[in-house]
């Protein structure tokens, strides 16, 4: 059973975040597993698989050191689990338009009563400053079939005026 | 009849190029029984190329008539193939036998048009669209020693970087 650590990092983005904390990590002979590392607004954030070793208390104060160093500020959990817990998704969601007020949480809860399983969620404001859009990327798993999820959503962008596609993903193996 | 062994990334040998097809010869055609045997004892697949089990000559099959929403040509073996067309583009998710538990988004020519010799050296054209397209695509790829690994479209930049792509 190796012992698997999530890490969770946030901070004002600065160049060299990614450089210094993997090497904090390597040298605590941390093996990275899943990663999702980018930038939030102005913010760099991290969230990362590492299996180490060493004890967790010791993983904490190598790391407080350097994030002490970036100002950044960081959690470490335990985890069960691993690698190789891959989930397909089978459709993927976009939805844009005029931002405002609570359309992910709309969009999520009406996927979610539809049998959506959210895999991934990403999402932007873009356009002028003045007049806002908002982007919406999900994939995921239908659980009630692609087509239940598209009729509530395309009910959501009459309703809220804004414009969703639900597109199947049909991976091709070869 | 045999099913092969399939090369599994990182080996090295899905980097080398494959060389035509010279002759058309009864081993050609018992290796590609070997290699169909192989193709169709995964289920879902839709496509092999002959360097995954190690033989790197230019040689693919492609299936897709287990799709049937997809508009295809039912089981092809393409020999020497080649593509003379592209037009369009489309991004699809994609899998591979060499790449176990790995998809990832992949930018293909939505419309492409293709010669290929058959497995006794007769020349054939195809015009073909969308998850058909993007198979023959994703194989002829392993014939270059190419993964859809080198050609993954990131995602947050997916819809933005879209036009900034050459094929
Ligand atoms: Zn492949």
């Amino acid at each position: 059973m190796k012992n698997w650590l999530m890490l969770t990092l946030v901070g004002k983005d600065q160049a060299g975040i990614v450089a210094k904390i993997s090497q904090a990590l390597f040298d605590l002979k941390g093996n990275l597993g899943e990663t999702s590392m980018t930038r939030l607004g102005g913010n760099f954030t991290i969230m990362l698989m590492v299996c180490t070793p060493e004890k967790k208390s010791t993983v904490q104060e190598k790391l407080q050191a350097v994030c002490d160093d970036l100002e950044l500020f960081f959690h470490l959990d335990e985890i069960e689990g691993g690698l190789h817990q891959h989930v397909e998704p089978d459709v993927r969601i976009s939805i844009h338009g005029a931002d405002q007020a609570g359309i992910v949480a709309q969009a999520t809860d009406i996927s979610n009563k539809a049998g959506l399983n959210i895999l991934n969620l990403e999402s932007d404001v873009v356009g002028h400053p003045g007049n806002p859009v908002y982007i919406l990327h999900m994939e995921g798993v239908a659980g009630n079939g692609i087509e239940v999820l598209d009729k509530s959503l395309q009910i959501f962008a009459l309703e809220n005026d804004v414009v969703v596609h639900v597109t199947p993903i049909d991976t091709m193996v070869g | 009849m045999a099913l092969l062994n399939i090369l599994v990334y990182p080996d090295e040998r899905l980097k080398q190029v494959s060389q035509p097809v010279k002759k058309f010869s009864e081993e050609l055609n018992q290796f590609v029984k070997d290699l169909e045997e192989t193709f169709h004892s995964f289920p879902g697949c839709v496509g092999i190329a002959a360097p995954q089990v190690g033989r790197f000559e230019r040689i693919v099959l492609v299936d897709v008539s287990q799709k049937p929403q997809h508009v295809n040509h039912g089981f092809l073996v393409l020999v020497n193939p080649e593509i003379i067309f592209y037009d369009g583009t489309s991004l699809g998710r994609e899998g591979c036998l060499s790449v176990p538990n790995y998809t990832g988004r992949v930018q293909r020519a939505k419309l492409i048009v293709l010669k290929a010799h058959d497995v006794n050296g007769e020349q054939h054209e195809f015009r073909m669209s969308g998850y058909e397209a993007r198979a023959v695509q994703h194989e002829i790829d392993h014939l270059e020693g190419k993964l859809f690994l080198d050609r993954l479209v990131n995602r947050r930049n997916a819809l933005t970087k879209r036009t900034e792509l050459s094929l």
